[in-house]
């Protein structure tokens, strides 16, 4: 070989390199651009369909504060709410079950999973039903009960350290203790009727507020920033613990921080609508999916996740001969891709 | 988990140790009589003999006869659980299976579940086969897809799969149930796992499948002994392996999916019974199984008497004290076991 083409190839591998990285940057940027439009497109659909069709024109012309006659009532007190609430609690889902998912280097350890959306949903059963509260103390509550069963896992399952299956297998056995918790709570729901808490059980948007939307946004943007500020540790945990420490991770506290910030996001969103089935668990995954598993997953996770929020909202609304709530049609969507992500996973040997 | 074997003299068949035995019995005895007592109204035991003595005249005697048949309902349950349970765990080498955790019950429900909405089958004795196929298929899904891949069916493997297809199941299950308003009560009961309300006509259509999947579990105890010196070995020993398989996965799936269409999922006692006994008495198999039928029936019946008491005069559902018994010891066998295998 001459000294020439050993040069040239030489020269050729960090160009190589560097326009590899540049386009896959630019892929990236691309799928979070195209699902931003998606969402945008979402948002307008559910905005402007319903039982009534209500045309573009009108539409902003409501938003921008007219009051029109029969259109202003179904856009601010029922479309706009629900579409609100959808997108953020999506994204809140979404976010938090990716980096539950990344932290503990397995698609299978989402909130949903390991107990931790059961915790929030039973504290908030047990403050509607037993304390009859409403609104933002029932969120207080639910964030307190997600809290509280994370660090109980936690502390449950250290044993010389924290292993990863004994974690995700706590989580298991207390999701089952407290699914019967509250199915004991729901029981004791006399005036509440039955139809209405088991659609709360499920996830539903049925009694959202416009009011309800502000909380819901300062938690993603505060907790959402939180987790971000930990998205390159995140990266690096991917590798290994080893390796995240060889890397100048700060494990324990990062792994604090990660699990407190993605809780809290699950946490707040599970008091407004309920824990939506399989959002927080199937968001990373197809996250990861569509950006061919190309740098962090959060923020194409979060945007999945309100799509699918959104998506299935109006997929349970209009689209299906009765009403269902979002969680049925994400359950029902979401199982079979989810066992399929499992027997893939499985077979691959990575769990 | 380290297999504890005790030597046995050439010839001799292994009898379970008559002492444990003779206290599990009693301890039965015992239940039973508290749970016909116990109640929200209590009563006191001259009117249990009245009621022997075939009379139903007072509220007293009128309150026990009702019980009798939750009683017995409690008592079936439990030892099918249980028994399920310990086959289970022999079955797939896994000290975590139980038929809730591993989704068999919520097949089985969800099979219901259908069968009560579409096809207007309101007795057990009409939905029993279809609890028994859901309960089938569900255990199929949940141990294929934990046993793709290379290293099978490990604990972790297997439990999130049950998890996962318990989940997915539940989620059909409140699909099939949210627009029938009508059937939503009847079947939200159910669906928490209870044996109150249990009459008669409720039992008798699911004896012989419990019978059934009692003697094949109790056949298939020797070679759940064999099957746990690996399946190389067991082949070796001259046991015919995938028949072994079948057998005890017949048992215990007629087992689970019987009580379910019974009395709802019961989750946890398949879990709890055969670990505490596995501590008291080894890991033999011939002997672990009659006696898990034994402790899951005494498990079932305080479960259910406890719920009687808790909230008087309210009700706790059997499936409800369960899963709270039975959670922590779930964790505590996780925090304990560095669960390789049975």
């Amino acid at each position: 070989m001459s000294p020439r083409a050993t040069s040239s190839q030489a020269r050729s591998t960090p160009s190589t390199v560097r326009q590899l990285r540049r386009q896959r940057q630019r892929q990236r940027r691309r799928t979070i651009a195209l699902l931003l439009c998606a969402l945008l497109a979402g948002v307008c659909l559910t905005l402007m369909l319903g039982q009534s069709w209500i045309d573009p024109a009108t539409v902003i012309a409501v938003l921008s504060g007219e009051q029109v006659p029969g259109a202003t009532f179904t856009l601010m007190e029922l479309r706009l709410p629900r579409a609100l609430i959808a997108v953020l609690a999506g994204a809140c889902f979404g976010l938090g079950g990716a980096a539950f998912q990344t932290m503990l280097r397995n698609p299978l350890a989402s909130p949903d999973v390991i107990g931790i959306s059961a915790g929030a949903s039973a504290a908030a059963v047990f403050a509607i039903v037993m304390l009859s509260l409403r609104g933002a103390p029932v969120a207080l509550v639910a964030i307190v009960g997600g809290l509280g069963i994370a660090l109980l896992i936690y502390a449950l399952s250290w044993r010389r350290g924290v292993a990863d299956t004994r974690l995700i297998l706590t989580g298991i056995g207390l999701a089952a203790m407290l699914q019967s918790a509250i199915a004991y709570l729901l029981t004791q729901a006399p005036a509440r009727p039955l139809q209405e808490a088991m659609r709360w059980m499920t996830g539903s948007l049925n009694s959202v507020h416009l009011d309800q939307s502000l909380p819901l946004l300062v938690a993603l943007i505060v907790l959402g920033l939180a987790l971000l500020h930990f998205a390159r540790d995140l990266e690096a945990m991917r590798l290994g613990d080893d390796m995240a420490r060889g890397l100048g991770v700060r494990l324990s506290l990062t792994r604090l921080g990660i699990v407190v910030a993605a809780v809290g996001l699950v946490a707040f969103a599970t008091a407004v609508t309920g824990p939506i089935a399989f959002v927080a668990f199937l968001s990373g995954p197809v996250a990861a999916w569509l950006t061919r598993h190309n740098g962090s997953v959060l923020i194409p996770a979060a945007l999945v996740g309100a799509l699918f929020v959104l998506m299935g909202d109006f997929i349970g609304q209009h689209l299906l001969p009765a009403r269902y709530p979002v969680g049925v049609v994400t359950g029902v969507i979401g199982a079979p891709y989810l066992i399929t992500l499992v027997m893939r996973d499985n077979a691959r040997g990575s769990t | 988990m380290e297999i504890k074997t005790r030597p046995l003299a050439p010839g001799r068949t292994c009898h379970p140790r008559p002492t444990g035995v003779y206290l599990l019995l009693a301890a039965l005895a015992a239940s039973i009589l508290l749970s016909v007592v116990i109640g929200a109204r209590p009563t006191d035991l001259t009117a249990l003999m009245g009621l022997l003595d075939g009379r139903i005249d007072s509220i007293d005697e009128a309150a026990i006869a009702s019980r009798l048949p939750r009683t017995l309902l409690a008592l079936l349950a439990g030892a099918a659980l249980a028994v399920a349970g310990a086959t289970m765990q022999g079955l797939t080498r896994n000290p975590l299976a139980d038929p809730g955790l591993l989704g068999v019950n919520a097949g089985a429900a969800l099979a219901v579940v259908i069968g009560i909405a579409w096809f207007d089958m309101q007795q057990a004795s009409r939905y029993i086969w279809v609890a028994i196929a859901g309960a089938g298929a569900s255990a199929l899904l949940v141990y294929l897809v934990a046993n793709l891949g290379r290293g099978g069916a490990t604990p972790l493997r297997l439990a999130l799969s049950g998890a996962v297809v318990t989940a997915a199941l539940t989620s059909l299950t409140s699909a099939v149930i949210l627009p029938r308003a009508d059937i939503a009560g009847l079947i939200h009961s159910w669906l928490i796992g209870g044996v109150g309300g249990a009459t008669l006509d409720r039992i008798t259509p699911v004896l012989p499948f419990l019978a059934l999947g009692l003697a094949a579990s109790l056949l298939a105890a020797r070679k759940l002994n064999l099957m746990a010196l690996g399946d190389e070995a067991a082949t070796g020993l001259g046991e015919r392996v995938a028949l072994a398989r079948a057998l005890a996965a017949l048992g215990a799936i007629l087992l689970c999916g019987a009580t379910t269409a019974a009395c709802g999922p019961i989750g946890f006692v398949g879990l709890v019974v055969p670990h505490a006994l596995r501590l008291l008495v080894g890991a033999d198999y011939r002997r672990l199984l009659p006696l898990c039928a034994l402790g899951g029936a005494l498990l079932v019946i305080l479960a259910d008497t406890l719920g009687r008491v808790l909230v008087r005069p309210a009700e706790l559902d059997v499936g409800i004290v369960t899963a709270l018994l039975g959670g922590p010891v779930f964790i505590w066998i996780v925090r304990r076991h560095t669960l390789r295998s049975l």
